[in-house]
């Protein structure tokens, strides 16, 4: 079991790099926002994974719930700049 | 712990790194922010909800099994909505949708 969390963990992190990609080359400036949501969301997992590979789920769980809720509020700073940006240029 | 607790835990953890996998392959290879913006909205969540359900399954009935249901239940309730604001604010800022036509051309969009 412990070669089956090694081994999942090990997937995640390939997949979590994925993204990365549309981080550098991102057309516009939104891609890149979006990328850089998606690995936050997905670091979530790889966190929960981690915390049972080591064995200590109850301290990981909070880092997760930590963690989450910076990566909802800074997508929403991120996307409420842009609105009052727009709003300012009317 | 049981065969059937540890396998119903295993079949969940693949499946959601199939769903993240689905959704990484979807922001690299989908046309346009917006259609980006649905593989992260979407199979992402989805694929987070799975994994941390697995992960809650592998745990047992425990108090930290109830605080990952919890944070499955907040990831799934508060994931899509920035990425909601963000497509929104990129069409109040004007970004087009990506047609595909001969005639239509979005920025930043490679043509076929």
């Amino acid at each position: 079991m412990e070669t089956f969390f090694i081994t999942v963990t090990v997937f995640l992190v390939l997949i979590i790099s994925l993204p990365l990609f549309r981080v550098l080359r991102g057309p516009t400036v939104f891609d890149r926002l979006l990328a850089i949501s998606t690995i936050g969301s997905k670091t979530i997992g790889l966190i929960c994974l981690l915390g049972i590979s080591f064995g200590r789920l109850d301290m990981f769980v909070d880092i997760v719930l930590a963690y989450a809720i910076l990566n909802f509020i800074g997508g929403i700073a991120v996307a409420r700049y842009f609105d009052l940006k727009t709003s300012s240029n009317e | 712990m049981s065969e059937i607790q540890t396998l119903f835990a295993i079949v969940l953890i693949l499946l959601g790194i199939l769903l993240m996998f689905t959704g990484s392959l979807g922001i690299l290879r989908l046309p346009d922010f917006y259609c980006r913006a649905h593989a992260s909205g979407k199979a992402d969540t989805l694929g987070i909800m799975v994994l941390l359900a697995g992960l809650a399954v592998y745990e047992g009935m425990t108090l930290t099994s109830a605080k990952v249901l919890m944070a499955m239940l907040f990831i799934g309730l508060t994931n899509p909505v920035p990425v909601h604001a963000l497509a929104r604010a990129a069409m109040r800022l004007g970004l087009k949708p990506w047609f595909s036509g001969p005639a239509s051309h979005s920025p930043g969009v490679e043509p076929e």
